[in-house]
C-alpha cells in the first residue's frame, strides 16, 4: 500500500472509535462534575507559573515554572552524559574482547532488572554521599567567583541547588544510559557483516573499518530511536522528584499541598509535560525528515 | 604458454581443509594460480566455493593446509593482513558497496586511507577506473539510486582502485537479470584482456569458455577436476562433472 494514500479518508473504524472515545470523555467528564462534585477552582494556577515580585517590580517563574525549567534543564544535561554511557558502552558490548563485553552486558542487566525507583533511591545516597564530596562541587559553588558563579547559574540554575540538580542529572544519566547503550548496540549490530568483509578486503584496518564504515551507517540508525529515548528521559525525570531534586514534579506536589488544588495543579503539569516532549518529538520528526532529503 | 614456465604460482593452495563445526567444508584443496592466470571455478551449490576464494584473502580461516599469496603463508599469524588484502581484490555476489557514500566515494576509501593517496589522486584513479567500467556518469550517486549491474561495475572500480595483483569473483551476476549479466560479463572480459589475475566462481559457461585458461569442478569441499575449458567441455574425466555440465548447459 502506498504510504500516506488513505490518509484523510475516514473508514467506519475510524468512525467506531472516534464515538467511542467522545462517549468515554462523557462519561467520565459526567462523573467529576455531578457524582464527584468536585468544585473546579483554577484561580490559583496563574500564580504558581507565575507570580508578581514586589521587589523587583516584575513577573517571575513562580514554583511551577521553576520547575518546568529545571526538567528542561536535567533532561538536556543528564541527555550528554547518558549518550555517552550509551555509546561507551554500546561500543564496548560489540567488541570481540570478553571483558568489556560483560561489564557492558552487567551494566544494563542490572538497571534493565531493578526498577528504576529503586535503583535511583540506592544510587542518589552512592552519589550523594560519595561522589559528590569527590567532585567537590559543593566547595567549587561556594568559592567560585561571581562571573563564574553567574555563567554556572545560567546552566545548573540557582546556585543554592547545583549539587541537587548535578546529582539528578547522574542519577537520571545512569539509568538511562543502560537504555541508550541497547540502542546503540542494536544500531551497531544491525549493519551486516558484508559491510565489514567488503571493507577487509579492500585492506581497511579495523578502525578505519570502524569510522568510515560501521559508525557512520549505525548512527543514521541510532538516531531516530535516541531522539524517542530523550523523550522518554524527560517524562523519566519526574522520579527524581522522589529523591528531593526540585524539578516539575517535585514543586507540583508542593503547589497541590499548598494551593489544595490537586487536580486543576497535576492536569496543569500534565499539560507542560505534554508541551514540552510533543514539541520535542516534532522537532526531531522535522531534523529526520530534512536528514533524508539532504541524503538523496 | 609462457606463463606456464614461471617457477613461483602467485597463489598456492595446498592441501587445505576447513571445518565449519564438524562440518568440512573443503577437503584437502590444491590449486596453483599463475600471474596473469584466468581460472573459473564452478560446482553445485554448498560445495565450498565461495569458501575457498574466501580463504585466499582470509575471510575465512582454514584450519589445514597451506595458503600462500605471492610467496607469503597466511595464517594465524599473519599480523599484516591488511597489507596482503589490499593487493586482492575481491567482488561478491551482492555487490556490498558502501550505501553511505557516493560511487566516487566509494572508489576513493581505500586508495586515500589505505595507500594514502591525496583526495585528488584518489578521485583521478576511481575516474579513470569508473571510466574503464564504463559508468562514469554515475560517480556522483549513492549506490542505491543505481540498477544492480551497475552497482556491480562500481564494485569491481572500487576493488580495481586498489590496483590489486588478482581478482577475486563470487558468482559477480548470480543477483542480476539477463541484460546486466551482460554489462558486468564484459566489463569482466575487458579485464582478462588486460592481463589480470582473475579467480572467478560463477556458471556462466560462456564466460568460462571464452576466457578461462582452467576451469575448476568442485564438489563436496574438493576439486574434483581442474582443466582448460575445451578439454574441460569436451571429455570430463569424471561423472559428476559431466552430469552437472549436463544440466548446466541444458539450461
Ligand atoms: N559461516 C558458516 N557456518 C556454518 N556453515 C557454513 C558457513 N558458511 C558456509 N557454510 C556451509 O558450508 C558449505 C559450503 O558453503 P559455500 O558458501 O562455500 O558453498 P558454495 O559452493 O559457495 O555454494 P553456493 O553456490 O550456494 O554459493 C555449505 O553447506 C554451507 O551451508
Ligand atoms: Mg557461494
Amino acid at each position: 500500500m502506498i504510504p500516506g494514500s488513505k490518509r484523510g479518508r475516514l473508514g467506519w473504524i475510524d468512525a467506531a472509535v472516534l464515538a467511542a472515545v467522545a462517549t468515554a470523555v462523557v462519561a467520565v467528564g459526567y462523573r467529576v462534575d455531578s457524582v464527584l462534585e468536585y468544585r473546579w477552582d483554577w484561580s490559583a494556577i496563574p500564580n504558581s507559573l507565575y507570580r508578581w515580585d514586589q521587589e523587583a517590580g516584575r513577573w517571575v517563574p513562580n514554583l511551577l515554572m521553576q520547575g518546568f525549567f529545571t526538567t528542561i534543564r536535567l533532561a538536556v544535561l543528564s541527555m550528554i552524559p547518558a549518550a555517552l554511557f550509551g555509546a561507551v558502552f554500546g561500543v564496548l558490548r560489540t567488541t570481540g574482547r570478553l571483558f568489556p563485553r560483560l561489564l557492558s552486558r552487567t551494566y544494563v542487566e542490572l538497571i534493565r532488572n531493578i526498577p528504576p525507583l529503586v535503583f535511583i533511591f540506592i544510587f542518589y545516597f552512592f552519589i550523594s554521599s560519595q561522589i559528590m564530596p569527590i567532585l567537590g562541587v559543593e566547595d567549587l559553588v561556594r568559592g567560585a567567583s561571581p562571573p563564574t558563579l553567574r555563567s554556572l547559574e545560567l546552566v545548573f540554575g540557582p546556585a543554592a541547588l547545583i549539587p541537587n540538580v548535578i546529582s539528578g542529572v547522574l542519577c537520571l544519566a545512569m539509568f538511562q544510559g543502560a537504555y541508550m547503550t541497547e540502542i546503540v548496540r542494536a544500531g551497531i549490530q544491525s549493519i551486516p557483516k558484508t559491510q565489514t568483509e567488503a571493507g577487509l578486503s579492500i585492506g581497511l584496518s579495523r578502525w578505519e573499518l570502524w569510522r568510515r564504515v560501521i559508525l557512520p551507517q549505525a548512527l543514521r540508525r541510532v538516531i531516530p530511536p535516541l531522539a524517542g529515548q530523550f523523550i522518554t528521559l524527560v517524562k523519566d525525570s519526574s522520579i527524581l522528584s522522589l529523591i528531593s531534586i526540585q524539578e516539575l514534579t517535585f514543586l507540583a506536589m508542593e503547589t497541590a499541598v499548598s494551593t489544595t488544588r490537586v487536580f486543576e495543579v497535576w492536569i496543569t503539569v500534565a499539560g507542560l509535560y505534554f508541551c514540552l516532549c510533543s514539541l520535542l518529538s516534532l522537532a526531531f520528526d522535522r531534523l529526520e525528515k530534512s536528514a533524508v532529503a539532504a541524503r538523496t | 604458454m609462457e606463463r606456464m614456465t614461471r617457477a613461483e604460482p602467485l597463489i598456492e593452495l595446498d592441501g587445505v581443509s576447513k571445518w565449519f563445526g564438524a562440518f568440512q567444508v573443503l577437503r584437502g584443496v590444491n590449486l596453483r594460480v599463475a600471474e596473469g592466470e584466468r581460472i573459473v571455478i564452478c560446482g553445485p551449490s554448498g560445495s565450498g566455493k565461495s569458501t575457498l576464494i574466501r580463504c585466499i584473502n582470509r575471510l575465512e580461516e582454514h584450519q589445514e593446509g597451506r595458503v600462500v599469496f605471492a610467496g607469503r603463508e597466511l595464517g594465524a599469524d599473519t599480523t599484516d593482513l591488511a597489507q596482503v588484502r589490499r593487493e586482492i581484490g575481491m567482488v561478491f555476489q551482492e555487490f556490498n558497496l558502501f550505501p553511505h557514500l557516493t560511487v566516487l566515494e566509494n572508489c576513493m576509501l581505500g586508495p586515500t586511507r589505505v595507500l594514502g593517496m591525496t583526495p585528488a589522486d584518489a578521485r583521478g584513479r576511481a575516474m579513470e577506473f569508473l571510466d574503464r567500467v564504463r559508468i562514469p556518469e554515475q560517480a556522483g550517486k549513492h549506490p542505491g539510486q543505481l540498477s544492480g549491474g551497475q552497482q556491480q561495475r562500481a564494485a569491481i572500480a572500487r576493488s580495481l582502485c586498489m590496483r590489486p595483483r588478482v581478482m577475486l569473483f563470487d558468482e559477480p551476476t548470480s543477483a542480476l537479470d539477463p541484460v546486466m549479466i551482460k554489462e558486468v560479463l564484459d566489463v569482466m572480459n575487458d579485464l582478462a584482456q588486460s592481463g589480470m589475475t582473475m579467480i572467478v566462481v560463477t556458471h556462466e559457461m560462456g564466460f568460462a569458455r571464452t576466457v578461462a585458461d582452467r576451469v575448476a569442478y568442485m564438489d563436496e569441499g574438493s576439486i574434483i577436476e581442474c582443466l582448460p575449458p575445451d578439454r574441460f567441455f569436451a571429455n570430463p574425466a569424471d561423472d559428476r562433472t559431466k552430469r552437472f555440465l549436463s544440466q548446466i548447459l541444458s539450461h
